[in-house]
């Protein structure tokens, strides 16, 4: 592409700076366009196959409907396993979110012998492949007796959930400016009220983000959901198994559904963000 | 006296949850990993034996596949990276009022279920897709050429799916560049290539060291896009500690194959980051 462009037969006139700066900027433009648009070919690719008159398998365009989307739940399993997603996601980001936001603390705010430590027991976690902490949790299970299932499942994502708390509140907490907090303590709040009324609200959009991305981590995993889930289906393994036969176009419509949900939400973020700065 | 111990009680509870479920696995499956099967037992019953022969074997038997993978991983990393730094940095310094916006689309399409769009590219790419016919007819790949069930596929899927993990920290560290660092650069008579390659690469690298590690990591112990994508000939390790696990209830080698892998990814941040941080960086 940036062959085209750098042709140099097309505009031969402004060879000054003002050429060199209009070049470089509608480069980046085209190089935007290019790059959005290999993000959302697939997107797009489910979102279309939403609308088809598929029958079974979801391979070929045959027709529009909108029949898949008037049923999701249309097609069988597949909402037994968006409902198992959607309620492990719930348990998970609960758990995860009030343990991991008690380190962030933890770390964020006091001095303390093993912080280091801390911290390396929060990136470990992180730096480990999903297939180690799933095949390994699962070893775990089997010793105990423990048969894989939908608790399992929940505990696993728990545990892969936390660090990325941790990391997010913390961050939100370093942002803090602590003459706040001193401000409070001048003006006799007690360290509880201060810690109530000052520094949880200023750290709650830093906990409300870093639930969501535990929910959507949680929603969205499958290697170790795979390992530690047993028969309890959830939605990436309902896609993983029907994706040998053909997906039903059904599973289309809740991607396509969760897409627009999730940026719903995170749009409706910014605007509270925004109001809340003026 | 109540101040020392508010940090750690505050850990307690979510250290206890690590220590349970990460550490103690961890621990569990090193054990598991010198096991041999019990004589006479039925499958899936073994005892400790402590046979470390289980970790050769395991290596020597799947090589290939462990090559594959790092090979992958490092070739989808590399790309994500030359894809993901222009768009991170026209992010951060020529979007102007749309930043924000422009930081919610590169997101937005992870919202979709990951499985769904790999199917997606599956199916774009397939026989039955457009990509292939067009491809054709232009004579551009031969009738028995496919792009499915290739190595080509694989990463592609595999640079596809983790490109946000590159993108988002390489933006963090672009945006925090001072505009001005790059004007006295060109005050000073570097030329755009110079600026990019004695300022902002280099103030950059903590984006690049973070997001190449986020990308590689998961990368390399991927099996849906080779699952996916891909066919025998482009299985990854993942895919046989899979195997190992259900299919043939090998424990002790799906134990191993795993240890080695986390080892050989554990050495090689560290190598990474050390050669990131102290050569590159001075």
């Amino acid at each position: 592409m940036s062959k085209k462009i750098a042709d140099p037969t097309i505009p031969k006139i402004p060879v000054g700076a003002k050429f060199q700066r209009w070049f470089g900027r509608n480069l980046i433009r085209v190089y935007m366009v290019i790059a959005f648009t290999y993000l959302f070919i697939p997107v797009a690719y489910t979102f279309a196959f939403s609308f088809n008159d598929s029958g079974k398998s979801n391979l070929i365009w045959k027709g529009f409907t909108l029949n898949n989307w008037r049923n999701p739940c249309g097609a069988p399993e597949v909402c037994t396993a968006l409902a198992n997603s959607i309620k492990i996601g719930f348990l998970a980001t609960f758990f995860a979110t009030i343990l991991g936001t008690m380190i962030a603390f933890a770390i964020g705010r006091h001095k303390f012998k093993g912080r280091s430590t801390s911290n390396l027991l929060i990136f470990l976690p992180m730096a480990t492949p999903e297939i180690v902490l799933g095949a390994s949790l699962l070893s775990l299970f089997l010793v105990f007796k423990i048969n894989p299932g939908f608790w399992p499942t929940v505990i696993a994502h728990v545990m892969f959930c936390i660090s990325f708390v941790v990391v997010t509140v913390k961050a939100r907490i370093a942002s803090l400016d602590p003459r706040l907090e001193q401000a409070a303590m001048d003006l006799y709040a007690n360290e509880f009220e201060t810690f109530r009324r000052v520094t949880l609200p200023l750290v709650a959009p830093g906990i409300a983000g870093a639930a969501l991305l535990a929910f959507s981590l949680s929603f969205d995993d499958f290697i170790i959901t795979n390992f530690n889930s047993g028969t309890v289906s959830t939605f990436p393994k309902f896609v993983y198994t029907a994706a040998a036969r053909g997906i039903p176009a059904q599973a289309n419509v809740i991607g396509s559904g969760m897409f627009f949900l999730a940026l719903a939400i995170v749009i409706a973020g910014q605007f509270v963000n925004r109001r809340k700065a003026r | 006296m109540g101040k020392i111990r508010t940090p750690y009680l505050l850990l307690l509870p979510g250290f206890g949850f690590l220590f349970t479920f990460f550490i103690l696995p961890i621990l569990n499956l090193a054990q598991t990993s010198t096991q041999t099967p019990v004589r006479g037992g039925d499958t899936g019953q073994y005892e400790q034996t402590l046979r470390f022969q289980n970790y050769i074997d395991a290596f020597v038997e799947n090589k290939e596949q462990f090559g594959r993978s790092f090979i992958y991983a490092l070739i989808a990393t590399v790309l994500a990276l030359i894809i993901s730094y222009p768009l991170a940095y026209a992010i951060a310094f020529k979007s102007g009022k749309y930043k924000n916006f422009l930081l919610v689309l590169v997101v937005a399409p992870f919202f979709t279920s990951f499985l769904l769009r790999t199917v997606a590219w599956k199916q774009i790419l397939g026989e039955e897709g457009f990509v292939v016919p067009t491809l054709r007819n232009l004579g551009i790949i031969s009738e028995s050429t496919t792009l499915t069930s290739t190595s080509f596929a694989v990463v592609m899927g595999m640079t596809y799916n983790f490109l946000p993990f590159m993108t988002l920290p390489l933006y963090a560290s672009i945006d925090r560049i001072d505009p001005r660092t790059l004007e006295a650069s060109g005050d000073l008579y570097a030329n755009a290539f110079t600026t990019f390659r004695k300022v902002t690469l280099p103030l950059s690298m903590p984006g690049v060291v973070a997001g190449t590690l986020l990308t590689f990591i998961p990368a390399a112990g991927d099996y849906v896009n080779a699952a996916i994508l891909g066919s025998p000939n482009t299985k990854m390790i993942g895919n046989v500690i899979e195997s190992r696990y259900f299919k043939i209830v090998d424990y002790p080698t799906a134990a191993a194959l795993s240890f080695t892998l986390m080892a050989a990814i554990l050495i090689l941040v560290t190598v990474y980051i050390r050669k990131a941080g102290t050569e590159e960086l001075v």
